[in-house]
């Protein structure tokens, strides 16, 4: 069970803590949470299922490519974090 | 008379309200978050605000109680597609309501340019397919932006399926039938940046903003990328009236021959002229101009006044307008003389005169 969690700046629309989810990969455990929370899908996101370009994902600690995210295979105990990077804004 | 203004800035949406003479601050509403435009549906009075998120996208937000509380609404988006350079909505940069003969209908356009269509009040969009569609887009360029942007939309107030669009840089395109069919309107426009055999490609004009009369909606004004026209025929054919470099129109709401401008040095500055800051009226169509500047800096400023910054209410007589070097000023005489409101507020990119 993958442990998922959001930017602070998320909080008005990313479900509150961490969220556990069970998923081979993380573009299934990212839908599982948007089918929780289907606001913060938008954030994350862009229509074509792109990681926003300022959004960036870190896996255990490294931060992952924007290029094939969805298909990072998760392993039981991943702890993701869905950041804001510090670039643009 | 206008009872509110709306500024959207770069750190939120800065509203004042009417009060006497004068207009007083009434608070920030999504304190610290770019808002790109402002629409107030007269029809019902629903608030609109488009926020871009630098880091999260662009949103949609309504409010139907003059401004108090919002809720987020759903943002136009394109198709999901498997395309690779399938395009993604960077930014909301027109939002219309349509007439009393659509109600309940509003409009959207956007960067990358796309026109939108809710008929339940931004909580659903559909996309215009025909004006995706368009063989012509290939022609397109980005001006300021990376890809070509929807700069302005001209509903036709005893029409709602009538509706001329602008595109920076794409020209005029119109349609008479609700969006099923466009076609291109830019004869007329000329564009200094191109070579002189592609300066009349119809396909190429950086139009940064249109504006129609609403009293006499076969005339509209445009500030182009090099020029200012205006079109007595409905934006089938326009005249040059000046070659100056904007991106601000406001078109007085009775006397279609009425408008301002700010005009600034063209693109290799993007500055007032020397460095003196004026606004231009014309009460004749465009035959002539005045140049105002009664309240407005001493040289030097730097100002520059973005192309949805600047409103007239419909009245005629209160106007304001804001720059990117944050201020803004109003004027209660039809744009004759001007006061700073303030001189402290983020960068401004949209102005808009409430009900």
């Amino acid at each position: 069970m993958a442990k998922i969690s959001f930017t602070a700046h998320l909080r008005k629309v990313a479900p509150p803590g961490a969220t556990v989810v069970a998923a081979d990969n993380l573009g299934d455990a990212l839908d599982q949470v948007f089918a929780r929370a289907p606001k913060l899908r938008s954030y994350v996101v862009d229509e074509q299922n792109r990681l926003r370009r300022h959004v960036v994902i870190f896996l255990n600690g490294s931060r992952l490519s924007p290029a094939n995210w969805s298909a990072q295979v998760l392993a039981p105990d991943d702890d993701v974090y869905v950041m804001q990077a510090l670039s643009g804004g | 008379m206008a009872r509110k203004l709306a500024i959207g800035s770069r750190k939120g949406l800065i509203l004042y309200v009417a009060d006497g003479d004068g207009w007083r601050y009434d608070g920030v509403r999504f304190r610290g978050t770019p808002v790109s435009m402002v629409m107030q549906d007269r029809r019902d009075g629903s608030l609109y605000a488009a926020l871009d998120y630098g880091h999260f996208g662009p949103k949609l937000q309504r409010s139907d109680d003059s401004g108090a509380t919002w809720q987020e609404v759903t943002p136009p988006a394109f198709p999901k597609s498997d395309a690779k350079d399938a395009p993604a909505v960077l930014n909301i940069w027109a939002l219309e309501p349509a007439g009393r003969d659509m109600p309940g209908t509003i409009w959207a356009g956007t960067v990358p340019a796309g026109i939108f269509r809710s008929d339940d009040k931004g909580m659903s969009w559909e996309m215009n397919e025909p004006f995706m569609a368009l063989p012509q887009r290939s022609e397109w360029g980005g001006a300021g932006n990376d890809t070509p942007a929807l700069s302005s939309m001209a509903v036709h107030p005893d029409d709602s399926r009538s509706m001329a669009v602008s595109i920076s840089a794409g020209g005029v395109w119109q349609t008479a039938d609700g969006g099923k069919s466009w076609r291109n309107t830019s004869k007329g426009l000329w564009a200094a940046y191109m070579p002189p055999d592609q300066a009349e490609n119809p396909n190429v004009q950086d139009v940064h903003q249109m504006r129609r009369s609403p009293t006499e909606p076969g005339r509209l004004y445009i500030q182009h990328h090099n020029a200012v026209f205006t079109s007595a025929d409905g934006g089938e054919t326009w005249q040059e009236i000046s070659k100056a470099f904007g991106f601000a129109v406001a078109v007085h709401p009775k006397d279609p021959l009425t408008a301002w401008f700010v005009p600034g040095e063209k693109d290799e500055y993007r500055l007032p002229k020397d460095e003196t800051f004026c606004v231009t009226k014309t009460t004749d169509g465009g035959k002539s101009f005045r140049q105002v500047t009664k309240g407005l800096p001493a040289k030097p400023a730097f100002d520059l006044v973005l192309r949805h910054a600047m409103d007239v209410d419909r009245s005629g007589d209160r106007l304001a307008f804001g720059s990117t070097t944050g201020n803004l000023w109003t004027s209660f005489d039809g744009g004759e003389g001007w006061h700073l409101l303030s001189g402290h507020l983020p960068p401004v990119y949209c102005v808009r005169m409430l009900e």
